[in-house]
């Protein structure tokens, strides 16, 4: 699949298979993944998100393209910049925010923290914070839903970095030899974490260019353009479910922020983030909701809505109380405790 | 009532559990069409198809990480790595993954599985292919792990470890592969966290693990007739969790530790049990704890060589001899 790109303006040339009611799905959940993401950027300024947090923002179009595209039963597989693809299964922003501010209202009443956010209810099955882990944690899932006979999913985000470990390559092998209905998706933000990701990768594309080795179609998609990556994502769960095997998504966007709450991004070339913000995720999509005649009204109470869900969910954490200290020796093992001896 | 090597005892424990459970399924490199190169899951691919019985490619991470993702879904894998010592490039799984996924998600995750793996020396095969390290993994919290150290064991602890529900590290010595043992016949289940009491004395317990502990039995058979000294042997059989219960009764009846470890001294199982045995019953004891290990080196080649390094009989028998004072 090449780079799909949607049609100018003119509604003879608008390709509307997606539908307005999918469309204002995944315009919503661009916005609330936006909106959280910038609010916990702003509680981490008033020191009430503690320790360390990725941000998305700037890529919300890759984790509301799959999530709006994924069926009940499918399964996310994420990093610990996971807090778009958490919300966009449908976690609370609350439950989220409630686990960056570490009270006992999070996700995992401030067991996981930022990096881990788990929502087995939704389908999220953990965000892994060693670097590719949780690709071939992905195939086992998926192993699962094989042999049971199911249509089920598994989805797996990271990030252009992590094509340079080894498991990545072990699981990209691993599901293609077993034919695995597991979808790898590469969010290419150009760097890893300070490092531009073309000096330490020997092909151009991270992804991309290394599908080949394992018998996988090159498919390279503009990131921040929703429809394709909603697009693409139905290409490749079709395609899963109908017991073809894998797909590497190479999604090409980047990050406005800096790569972790410590980070200012001073490394990038002057101008870098003003031509990307050009191609804001949000804008993009806004724009195209125009194009195919959503009103402006319809719009703004959505923005309006979500900002007071946020709004909303962050008055709900700063009233919530701290974990209390019996939690911390609870489900170390399958019994609820940590007795390791008799 | 028959007899069975450590060997056949593996495939017949999966067997049992296989059956037993449609959800148990088995991956790892060789295992199926040729049967594990150590020969120890011979004929399960035959039973079982190639469903459930998965051959994979040299990849211990996708082995370890897929074995997770589908216990985390629902199937109970059992998951071979070749060798314990190549825990070493899969250790993310065994130290961050399993055992962190259910305390980080507050509990809403689960990984019910087990690994099984060739573990400790004897096989002349040098320094990165005989490694004892069960120590490895019983610092890690949110795992168990055993070491049968028979055939019968082999059968009742795989189903133990089949059944929990938490990630079970399962170290199979290779040198007690070709060993013979009585196994009862039909079903056979164990309970983790027990220690097996496997020779009564009452002069000194000596904990052991795995293939010291027949080599222990055998010390205790010398110092019995040519000492007169009648040792206690507990078969340590599960360090996580860790049955404290039996061997401190032990020591309250014998009044003397020793510790048979074949992994090297530092940071060895033995320290903790002798930590717990010095904390919680020190006036129990005539002398001090005394553990007998392979020395703090790389495992060499040559047979001469690897022979003196890990503990014999006959090291346990004199170390015990000199430390009683007789
Ligand atoms: C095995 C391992 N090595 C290094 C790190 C430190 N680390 C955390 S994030 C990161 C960058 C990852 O880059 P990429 O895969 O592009 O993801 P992005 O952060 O850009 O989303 C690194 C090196 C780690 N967590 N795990
Ligand atoms: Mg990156």
């Amino acid at each position: 699949m090449a780079l799909q790109n949607e049609r100018p303006s003119g509604s003879a040339g608008l390709n509307d298979d997606i539908g307005e009611k999918k469309r204002l799905e995944l315009y919503r959940t661009q916005v609330v993944i936006r909106e959280a993401e910038q609010r916990a950027f702003d509680l981490f300024l008033q020191n009430l998100v503690k320790g360390t947090s990725h941000l998305s923002l700037g890529q919300e179009a890759v984790a509301a393209g799959f999530a709006c595209a994924m069926q009940k039963g499918d399964l996310s597989f994420c990093t610990y910049r996971g807090h778009a693809h958490t919300l966009a299964r449908g976690v609370s922003v609350e439950k989220v925010l409630g686990e960056l501010m570490q009270r006992d209202n999070g996700l995992m009443r401030g067991k996981g923290g930022s990096m881990h956010l788990t929502s087995e209810e939704h389908g999220v099955m953990g965000s892994y914070a060693i670097i590719g882990a949780h690709l071939p944690i992905a195939c086992g899932a998926a192993w699962r839903a094989q042999y049971k006979g199911d249509k089920d999913v598994s989805v797996c985000f990271f990030g252009d970095g992590t094509t340079n470990i080894g498991a990545f390559h072990e699981a990209l092998n691993f599901a293609a030899v077993w034919k695995l209905p597991v979808v790898f998706v590469c969010e290419n933000n150009l760097y890893m974490e300070y490092t531009p990701i073309g000096d330490v990768t020997a092909v151009k594309s991270p992804a991309g260019d290394r599908a080949a080795a394992y018998g996988l179609e090159k498919i390279v998609i503009d990131g921040n353009d929703a429809d394709v990556v909603y697009r693409a994502a139905r290409a490749a769960f079709e395609k899963a479910r109908a017991g073809n095997g894998p797909s590497l998504i190479e999604c090409l966007t980047y990050r406005h922020s800096g790569h972790s709450r410590a980070d200012p991004a001073k490394y990038r070339p002057e101008g870098e983030l003003e031509k990307w913000k050009l191609r804001d995720p949000i804008k993009i999509y806004k724009d195209r909701l125009k194009q195919f005649g959503v009103r402006p009204k319809a719009i703004d109470d959505i923005d309006a809505s979500v900002r007071q869900e946020v709004d909303d969910a962050t008055e709900a954490c700063k009233r919530a109380p701290m974990p209390p200290l019996d939690i911390l020796t609870t489900d170390v093992y399958a019994d609820g405790g940590w007795a390791w001896r008799n | 009532m028959a007899e069975m090597t450590y060997r056949d005892a593996v495939a017949r424990g999966i067997a049992q559990e296989m059956t037993r459970d449609p959800d148990v399924v088995f991956l790892g490199e060789d295992v199926a069409k040729a049967g594990g190169v150590f020969k120890a899951t011979v004929g399960l691919f035959e039973q079982f198809g190639p469903l459930r019985v998965r051959d994979t490619p040299i990849s211990e991470q996708a082995i370890l990480g897929a074995a997770m993702g589908a216990a985390m879904t629902g199937l109970k894998p059992i998951a071979e790595i070749m060798f314990s010592d190549f825990f070493a490039v899969c250790f993310d799984y065994i130290a961050n993954e399993f055992p962190k996924s259910r305390y980080m998600s507050n509990g809403q995750t689960k990984c019910p599985l087990v690994v099984r793996t060739g573990n400790g020396a004897g096989s002349r095969f040098g320094a990165q292919h005989s490694q004892s390290v069960e120590n490895w993994c019983m610092m890690i919290p949110g795992l168990k792990v055993v070491a049968p150290s028979t055939p019968r064991d082999v059968i009742g602890l795989m189903a133990a470890a089949v059944r929990d529900p938490d990630p079970v590290i399962f170290f199979e010595h290779k040198s007690l592969y070709p060993m013979k043992g009585e196994v009862p016949d039909g079903e056979i289940v164990d309970t983790l966290g027990s220690a097996k009491i496997v020779r009564p004395g009452k002069d000194a317990t000596i904990c052991a693990l795995a293939l010291m502990v027949p080599r222990a039995l055998a010390a205790a058979e010398t110092l019995k007739s040519e000492h007169g000294i009648d040792c206690e042997v507990v078969d340590v059989r599960s360090l996580v969790p860790l049955d404290t219960q039996t061997i401190l009764g032990s020591v309250a009846r014998t009044h003397r530790l020793f510790t048979v470890e074949e992994n090297p001294r530092l940071c060895g199982w033995g320290a903790e049990i002798v930590s717990i045995v010095a904390d919680e019953a020190f006036y129990e004891l005539d002398g001090p704890p005394v553990r007998i290990t392979t020395p703090h080196i790389p495992l060499p080649a040559a047979d001469i060589l690897e022979d003196i390094v890990l503990p014999t009989p006959q090291r346990i028998a004199e170390t015990v001899k000199r430390s009683l004072g007789s």
